[in-house]
């Protein structure tokens, strides 16, 4: 994959599906990347779907709405329904299983399974799937350096809430070795 | 080179214009605008300003020209249907001669129409901000960094003016983040305000700040002498970014989100052999008219990408005095076009699909 990722995180309002794309963006920018991050925003997000557009690239960003993404990460049914065919040819998706039952039906694209929601309710980490999610495909895609990746944590994190650092770096580390 | 961090533009805006000195925001919340009004709540209060959440749109812009008037940087922000509401004050703030930033994180309209990202209030802008003779400046910046850099240069030249500025934005541009880097300028000098109704201790004649003149003679004179300031400004503040224009027989014109959607398409069709470029435009009034006149000597197209109906076509055109073709390619009511829709009107400009 090159080294331009046009990123789709989507979910329900809730899940961390912003704050996931916020640490994702964080990485980028550490690594001196240009980067969008782009919600959306409005009624869809009250019970309905969430979801962020992230680019992180070497040149500046023209759109930052991401239509055919080349990384998508689905953590609810509707969302993995309806973005799943805009999926670049080649790239890479990754699905919380627990969340959805069913598999990638398309074989041009690099699918990645984890049962986030359930691994983190069984490690203590609730709350965090999206951050084990993450851990995935910094794994799979390298999409900045480890150092990067903490130093994206702590920037995300509050500072008051830091102490959470720890259990982030901990989800982060359940989703790569997933 | 000053850390660069995430920022959404919403709150990137706010956080320039108290950079740039402004510590006085009076606003109502709207959508896709709320952030700016919130960072503004957490932080105008902890630094000695005023943050005052009004009870309408109007009452808050009035307010903005009350505190203007006393002299200081005074802003307010919000969305289409809210900064029609307050275009009777930005009509006395213009007739009054005192600056002051509004800024318009534009949705789609008309009505209360949507809360998704639109660019359909540049005829309202640029042509009739308010009723009566009268411009603002107004800017349309691109980036989030764009944004905090114009804050500041709105709040400069509405000074040196003395006249209202607007940023206009859209709802992606307020939503997204992306990195900025803040100027370090809060210690700055603000220009002296000899006009301003700040109090006098009898030691000058006092001041008085009005739009009210009964006789049209006065009132003529005093306009005349705004426009004369209008052709100053046309001369000298015109802002644009060319881009791939150098030998470019298409000229793509787009600003602010719409513009990122062309850059994205210019580059595409580059790649496919098409030689077109980008003309930006920074301000929206002024009207970048230089550039876009020069251009018409080689280009033999225009294209106006735009998040509405075409409302800047014409603008194009009487810049480049009509002499080649503007089309127009645009989505409305909310909707982002994409490079794809775009790379197909460029292919169009050619006689290509």
């Amino acid at each position: 994959m090159s080294d331009n990722y046009n990123m789709l995180l989507a979910g329900f309002g809730g899940q961390g599906i912003l704050f996931a794309g916020k640490v994702i963006a964080y990485g980028g920018l550490m690594e001196g990347k240009e980067i969008s991050w782009l919600p959306s925003y409005g009624p869809e997000m009250r019970g309905g779907t969430a979801n962020c557009s992230i680019c992180v690239s070497d040149t500046p960003i023209g759109s930052p709405l991401v239509l055919s993404p080349n990384v998508f990460i689905a953590m609810n049914l509707p969302s993995f329904d309806k973005f799943i065919d805009s999926v670049e040819a080649g790239g890479t998706v990754i699905v919380d299983s627990f969340l959805i039952n069913k598999k990638v039906e398309r074989t041009d694209v690099k699918t990645f399974y984890v049962p986030a929601t359930q691994l983190a309710e069984e490690k203590g980490l609730k709350g965090l799937a999206n951050i084990i999610l993450i851990g995935k495909l910094f794994k799979e895609t390298g999409f900045c350096s480890w150092a990067s990746l903490e130093k994206a944590i702590a920037k995300c994190v509050p500072p008051r809430k830091q102490h959470l650092c720890a259990s982030n770096i901990q989800a982060i580390k359940l989703g790569m070795e997933y | 080179m000053a850390e660069r961090f995430l920022m959404k533009g919403n709150e990137a805006l706010a956080e320039a214009a108290i950079q740039a000195g402004c510590k006085h925001f009076f606003g109502y919340p709207i959508t896709p605008q709320t952030e700016l009004a919130a960072y503004m709540s957490k932080r105008l209060p902890k630094i000695g300003g005023t943050y005052l959440q009004a009870e309408s749109e109007l009452a808050a812009a009035n307010m903005v020209l009350g505190a203007t008037s006393a002299g200081v940087r005074a802003m307010t922000s919000s969305s289409s249907p809210g900064i029609s509401l307050k275009t009777e004050a930005i009509s006395y703030m213009a007739g009054s001669d005192v600056p002051a930033l509004i800024i318009n994180v534009q949705r789609g309209g008309p009505g209360l129409g949507g809360i998704q990202p639109s660019q359909s209030d540049y005829w309202q802008a640029t042509k009739a901000p308010g009723h009566g003779d009268l411009h603002i400046l107004v800017f349309a910046p691109a980036t989030v960094q764009e944004m905090v850099n114009l804050v500041g240069k709105a709040f400069d030249l509405g000074d040196k003016y003395r006249m209202p500025a607007m940023i206009l934005a859209d709802g992606m541009l307020g939503q997204m983040m992306e990195p900025v880097e803040l100027p370090d300028t809060m210690e700055q000098q603000l220009p002296e305000k000899p006009w301003a109704t700040c109090g006098h201790k009898n030691a000058r004649k006092h001041n008085v700040i009005n739009s009210l003149y009964l006789t049209p003679q006065a009132l003529e004179e005093l306009v005349v002498e705004r426009f004369k300031r209008y052709e100053v400004i046309k001369e000298n503040e015109q802002m644009w970014q060319e881009y791939r224009t150098e030998d470019a027989d298409y000229v793509v014109v787009a600003f602010g989100a719409s513009s990122r959607v062309a850059m994205s398409a210019v580059d595409t069709a580059r790649e496919q052999g098409i030689r077109v470029g980008l003309l930006r435009p920074i301000t929206l009034f002024p009207f970048p008219t230089k550039p876009l006149k020069k251009l018409a000597e080689t280009a033999q197209k225009f294209l106006c990408v735009e998040m509405n109906m075409g409302q800047m076509v014409d603008d194009v055109r009487l810049a480049i005095e009509c002499k080649r073709p503007v089309e127009f390619f645009g989505r409305t009511g909310g909707i982002i076009p994409t490079p794809a829709e775009v790379l197909n009107e460029i292919k169009k400009l050619g006689g290509t699909k």
